[in-house]
């Protein structure tokens, strides 16, 4: 697992990372969210133990940062923002001297590598030089290198930022599988369709503080309120009055379609419907209307910056 | 006992030693250095010798052939420099060098790895090189230089590129882009020019036994320049460093935040800030104090090699030049004075800038050859029966008794400022350590060494002359 508390940076006078507390359990996916220069890798570099915190204190699998920095090491898989591959190797060569300074060697850390390679469609160019791979390639050879010592957390930079659609398919379905496995997963992304996909926790990062920490949904319903339903009919409702249960309160009515925010909508939404269906003929759709992880996002950004989504658009 | 593991480091030196064999940019200069470079000596050699040879002149034919032997050893490991300079910031700027600090690897073992890989290769390819030419030397019949001179050569090629490698990888490791590292590295390669330039003369000269010294000191600085290597390389400084701005305002901060520490006034300053600095000289004091004994004593041996003799009838006039000396600079003049201050204050900042370039070690030269000449004279005048503890007593106790302690204490501060510098401090920057280093120099200079330089001067003008006068004049 990761635990930071109060983790701070400084470079000189610049202040990168501010005071971020964060706990990421067994098997659980965090995300850090973030404009650029936010501070996400400043405070992946801090995790990894190659920067040191100016204040506060991290843990990384059970291993303090500072105190056991080698340890600390050996159990992360880093993916670097840029993945700085040596051109004249080939992906075993490349595999195996990483391989090499993880004390990791012989037949079993040989099969590993290869299962590793077929698994991220890099089989067939096993002993191509790495100078010749496209930077999709380039991408997962850089997960598998993260992956070459089987560590127990995940430190991710943009890990399908390179990739086509169906090779970043390939790696958000291996990093489902990874969480099964009970790894902890720290992925810094700035594809919020991928983050709200894979990430039990979300931490937005401005300035080089977190603005805001939750699970998708609830960062969801903080900053963009509550859900907002729809209910559609199969006829035009002609100014008919609607008498809605407690707890549901309209906000908009259209030709066929009205929409209403519920405050208790595990409690009233099957009382809801029964009242939908006897009222009106035709219900033909009853949904949550999706509301997307960069809305939030925007207006989280936008709210840290003393404006709002509204007062933007 | 646990060994170190060098096994990772050794994975990195392999690692690069093939990449540097598969990169034609190396390989090109390396095997036409090796090959066709010792051919090319072995021609001029022949050329030369049957020159000289129409002339009687032997004896240059002689010496050349080890110093082409020497060049053919140095032009290889110039390549060195080259790869060396690289090794860090040029991963730095291709962004491979963080994938290898997020390994379980120790720094040294990085640092290792880094310093074998730029020496090897090119080391290999000086030998070879040596090889070639030596084989050229038996096929065209010309004799090989003395076996010792053969050890000399090599010993001297190895630690050149040591010493050029060890260089290269600290700028390497502290830069912050490749033109930077390239632009720093007139550091090594000048004073390298000079030092072949200085083997040349030996061998030319025929000087082989100082040969030694040369090998000798290089190993000292290839080993100082290998600890402060590993003791100021941290991880963080090659990946949190990105701007090679000259910052002087933070210079200057970091340097008053030293030298003036948190003293409130001039008595808290001497009292808990340049006080404690003086008892932290203690050993280099020590070791200042050894050297002067031994440059004394070298000195005094010296008389049997270079003998002059002195004629004591010569003596008889020194009371007549103190007087005059005496009407000369009367007491309180001020300008001898600030002329024998300024000497002495001058000699101890060549001091420093000699201990900046050699991690302290030359810094103890000018005190030590004072030293040694003070001890040659002392023994040419007991030599020549001439009483020297009068002259001792009346001529320099009454100055020197402030003189020379503050002079070992200012050179007792070069070579701490040395050995600071080549301490591990993983708090400080090099920059930051430098700083500070200079910064306690600076301390014991403005707040022992000059005024009592001062005081000494004004004792050697107005009071020394006297006390002299009356003890020698009696």
């Amino acid at each position: 697992m990761i635990y930071t508390e109060d983790l701070t940076k400084y470079f000189d006078d610049f202040l990168a990372v501010s005071g971020i507390t964060l706990r990421v359990n067994e098997g659980e996916v965090l995300v850090l969210l973030g404009p650029n220069g936010a501070g996400k890798t400043t405070t992946v570099r801090m995790l990894t133990s190659i920067l040191r915190p100016s204040r506060g204190r991290a843990l990384v699998a059970g291993f303090d940062v500072e105190h056991h920095p080698d340890k600390v090491r050996a159990s992360v898989g880093v993916l670097t923002e840029h993945h700085g591959l040596y051109g004249r190797m080939n992906a075993l060569e490349y595999l195996e001297f990483f391989g090499s300074l993880y004390g990791l060697k012989g037949r079993t850390f040989l099969s590993r590598i290869t299962n590793l390679l077929d698994q991220f469609g890099l089989g067939f160019a096993n002993t191509k030089r790495l100078g010749e791979y496209s930077k999709g390639m380039r991408q997962k050879l850089a997960l598998v290198r993260a992956l070459l010592h089987d560590p127990p957390v995940l430190l991710l930079d943009e890990p399908t930022s390179a990739m086509d659609p169906e090779s970043a398919r390939m790696v958000r379905d291996a990093l489902q599988g990874l969480r099964s496995e009970n790894r902890t997963i720290l992925l810094c992304t700035h594809n919020l369709g991928e983050a709200e996909e894979l990430a039990d926790q979300i931490a937005i990062l401005r300035k080089g503080k977190i603005i805001h920490n939750d699970t998708p949904e609830e960062l969801k319903r903080k900053l963009l309120g509550p859900a907002v339903y729809e209910a559609r009919f199969h006829l035009p409702l002609d100014g008919r009055n609607i008498q809605l249960p407690h707890g549901v309160r309209l906000i908009e009515r259209l030709e066929n379609r009205i929409r209403f925010t519920i405050d208790l909508p595990e409690k009233t939404n099957p009382v809801l419907i029964q009242t939908l269906i006897g009222h009106f003929e035709g219900l033909m759709e009853f949904l949550e209307l999706p509301r997307s992880l960069e809305k939030a996002y925007l207006e989280a950004v936008s709210r840290s910056d003393g404006r709002s989504e509204h007062e933007l658009s | 006992m646990n060994f170190p593991d060098i096994a990772p480091a050794l994975s990195i030196t392999r690692r690069e030693v093939r990449d540097q064999f598969r990169d034609w940019r190396i390989i090109f200069p390396v095997v036409g250095l090796t090959v066709f470079f010792p051919f090319l000596m072995n021609f001029t050699a022949n050329q030369i010798l049957n020159f000289v040879r129409e002339y009687g002149a032997n004896i240059i034919g002689e010496r050349l052939v080890p110093f082409l032997l020497m060049i053919v050893g140095f032009f290889p490991i110039s390549v060195s420099l080259v790869i060396a300079l690289e090794s860090f910031v040029g991963e730095k700027e291709r962004a491979s060098i963080e994938p290898l600090l997020t390994t379980p690897l120790k720094d040294w073992q990085l640092y290792l790895g880094k310093l074998l890989s730029s020496t090897v290769p090119p080391l290999v390819s000086s030998y070879l090189g040596m090889g070639v030419y030596l084989t050229g030397l038996y096929i065209n019949k010309i004799p090989w230089p003395e076996p010792v001179m053969l050890i000399q050569i090599v010993l001297l090629t190895t630690v050149q590129a040591v010493v050029m490698v060890s260089g290269a990888v600290v700028v390497s490791s502290q830069a912050t882009s490749v033109r930077a590292a390239n632009l720093l590295a007139s550091f090594i390669i000048i004073p390298v020019a000079f030092l072949v330039q200085g083997e040349a003369l030996l061998m030319f000269w025929g000087n082989y036994d100082t040969l030694w010294w040369a090998v000798f000191g290089l190993v000292v600085l290839g080993i100082l320049m290998v600890r402060v290597g590993l003791a100021h390389f941290h991880r963080e400084e090659l990946l949190g460093r990105e701007i090679d701005v000259l910052n002087i305002r933070w210079g200057w901060k970091v340097f008053l935040l030293s030298f003036r520490g948190n003293a409130r006034n001039l008595l808290d300053w001497y009292w808990r800030i340049v006080f404690p600095a003086v008892r932290q000289l203690r050993l280099a004091i020590w070791i200042v104090t050894a050297i002067v004994c031994v440059g004394i004593g070298v000195g005094a041996l010296q008389v049997e090699r270079f003998p002059i003799l002195l004629n004591p009838e010569n003596f008889r006039e020194v009371n007549a030049r103190i007087e005059g000396m005496m009407n000369i600079y009367p007491v309180f003049a001020f300008s001898p004075v600030l002329a024998i201050w300024w000497q002495n204050v001058r000699v101890l900042l060549v001091s420093l800038v000699l201990g900046i370039f050699s991690f302290g070690v030359l810094g103890v030269l000018p005190l030590m050859a004072t030293m040694g000449l003070a001890g040659y004279l002392f023994g040419l005048l007991q030599g020549s029966g001439i009483q020297v503890l009068p002259l001792m007593v009346g001529l320099i106790l009454p100055h020197g008794i402030i003189e020379l302690p503050v002079a070992i204490l200012a050179t007792a501060a070069v070579l701490q400022q040395g050995a600071i510098l080549a301490t591990p401090n993983s708090e400080k920057t090099v920059g930051e350590v430098w700083l500070t280093s200079l910064a306690d120099w600076a301390k014991i200079m403005i707040g022992v060494v000059i005024p009592a330089l001062f005081l000494a001067a004004m004792i050697e003008i107005w009071v020394t002359p006297r006390i002299a006068l009356m003890i020698i004049g009696n």
